[in-house]
């Protein structure tokens, strides 16, 4: 009987958003008498940061900062129409859906300026800070506050957009069964380490070292934050979390939190993330969905580091002590 | 049910009231005085969510009885700016992107705000220790944890 030490490496891809009957997403933007600008969605932020996310997008698009702008992400009663928050879509498919209504609310953004300017519309840029300029003469310039104005109450002009991304439903190939279920994939890789008793069964992670490719990285500190969580997620699920640990028979299973075993701060192994940005073609300012994917490539990286620990392939999760000392048995009997 | 009078004081202004028999005091300091920092995770004191500082100790508010507050003096994380000034554990929370969804911060501010007033140069070690009853469901420790250190490092400067 002993500690036996394990590597497991694993490789997955994640397709952002899903592909049932089509999958839309609608965004509205608007501003307000004094220029900031409102994003109006039916797309729910869980805490995985959507209403920065979109705030920046919309931001970036009309050439304001980010704090002049408002997300609502309201619901399905009053909202524009969306799929929801799930299959890591939002920002794949609202950032884009934010961008197409931010760039109609520009366009009116600008041409409000340019009467006002008694330019042409085409020859207004913006400076990010909240002014728009006559390009080659930026002494010649107006506030986005003047232009809501003058747009509300002088000229009876509406800046807003609308935007809807679609993805469409895509259809097998009759012959072949080919189809294309997404347009945008994120990447990850990990490899753990773990040691393994083989007189207990239990399993200690010792390391886990993450690559993960998630198109343009746009706000990369809170990304950082999911990948890092999200790599500890993906332990917990491997190791830990279950509310039928003998499925499908559901006895024994956990009734509350105190009998669903979680990670705490003190369980916490070694961790690594890289961030590798290929940006998407498709995604906005060339983002993918780094959401769930990140909880992926752990799961069977810990269980082939498992196997090269003790020699026994756990194929159903989580790997519980149990299960591993089954497995032993069964190796040994055999 | 009667009605039990409770008083005590919370964030240093005090408060009175009428409250059912058997109210816990995260049921009070939420929906009776409108102090909505202190989170309902479970419910049954295994999330930390709900925490709460009581006479300088770490108590869950959810299991906590309103009526054995009396006379109390009761801190939230709602209590610790100041001014509008943030308290620098606040800040360092912010600083290290330690709070994803949020649910757990003010739970985790409780209990380091606890740790650091009786081991203001604490350890990793002693950071886990002091979160350790404390669930993060984004599993965001390690910035958690780095918030604590840097809040840590911040106080012993101030006062060198």
């Amino acid at each position: 009987m002993a500690i036996r030490r394990g590597r497991g490496v694993a490789a997955i891809n994640y397709p952002t958003g899903m592909n049932l009957g089509g999958d839309p997403t609608q965004a509205l933007v608007h501003s307000t008498p004094t220029g900031n600008f409102m994003v109006t969605l039916s797309s729910v932020d869980l805490g995985q940061g959507m209403k920065q996310i979109m705030a920046q997008i919309c931001a970036e698009t009309i050439g304001v900062p980010t704090d002049r702008v408002v997300v609502d992400t309201a619901d399905t009663d009053t909202g524009p129409h969306c799929m929801g928050t799930f299959a890591s879509r939002g920002t794949h498919r609202a950032g884009n859906a934010v961008i197409q209504a931010a760039k109609e609310a520009r366009q009116v953004m600008l041409e409000v300026a340019a009467e006002e300017l008694e330019v042409n519309a085409s020859d207004l840029e913006t400076d990010g800070q909240g002014n728009i300029l006559v390009k080659g003469a930026p002494q010649k310039s107006i506030s986005i506050f003047d232009v809501a104005l003058s747009a509300h109450f002088k000229r009876g002009r509406s800046i807003s957009g609308r935007g809807m991304f679609l993805i469409p439903r895509s259809y097998p190939e009759k012959e072949t069964g080919a189809m294309k279920p997404s347009t945008c994939y994120a990447h990850a890789c990990t490899v753990a380490e773990v040691e393994v008793d083989d007189e207990t069964g239990e399993v200690t992670v010792l390391t886990v070292k993450n690559v993960f490719e998630i198109g343009r990285a746009l706000n990369p500190k809170m990304v950082e934050q999911q990948l890092v969580g999200g790599s500890w997620m993906g332990i917990s699920h491997a190791l830990y979390e279950t509310t039928e640990p003998y499925y499908p028979n559901r006895d024994h299973g956990g009734t509350d939190f105190n009998q669903y075993l979680m990670p705490g701060p003190g369980d916490l192994a070694e961790t690594e993330i890289i961030v590798l940005e290929r940006p998407s073609a498709d995604g906005p300012y060339g983002a993918k969905g780094p959401g769930e994917m990140c909880a992926n490539p752990q799961i069977p990286a810990l269980a082939n580091a498992v196997f090269d620990a003790v020699g026994v392939r756990i194929d159903t999760l989580p790997i519980t002590p149990e299960r591993i000392l089954r497995a032993l048995r069964a190796q040994a009997a055999n | 049910m009667a009605k039990v009078p409770v008083q005590f004081t919370l964030n240093g202004s005090e408060k009175a009231e009428f409250i059912d028999s058997g109210t816990t005091l995260l049921h009070a300091l939420r929906d009776k005085i409108g102090d909505t920092s202190p989170k309902g995770g479970c419910h049954q004191g295994t999330c930390g969510a709900c925490s709460v500082i009581i006479d300088g100790e770490l108590r869950l508010s959810c299991l906590t009885l309103a009526e054995t507050c009396n006379g109390a003096a009761i801190t939230t994380t709602s209590g610790l700016s100041e001014g509008g000034v943030l308290h620098p554990l606040q800040h360092a929370f912010l600083d290290t992107f330690a709070t994803q969804c949020g649910f757990c911060t003010p739970g985790m501010i409780m209990a380091a705000k606890v740790l650091l007033n009786h081991t203001p140069n604490p350890s990793r070690d002693d950071v886990v220790e002091a979160l350790s009853g404390n669930v993060c469901r984004c599993t965001g420790y390690e910035p958690i944890i780095q918030a604590v250190l840097r809040a840590a490092r911040a106080n012993s400067q101030n006062a060198a």
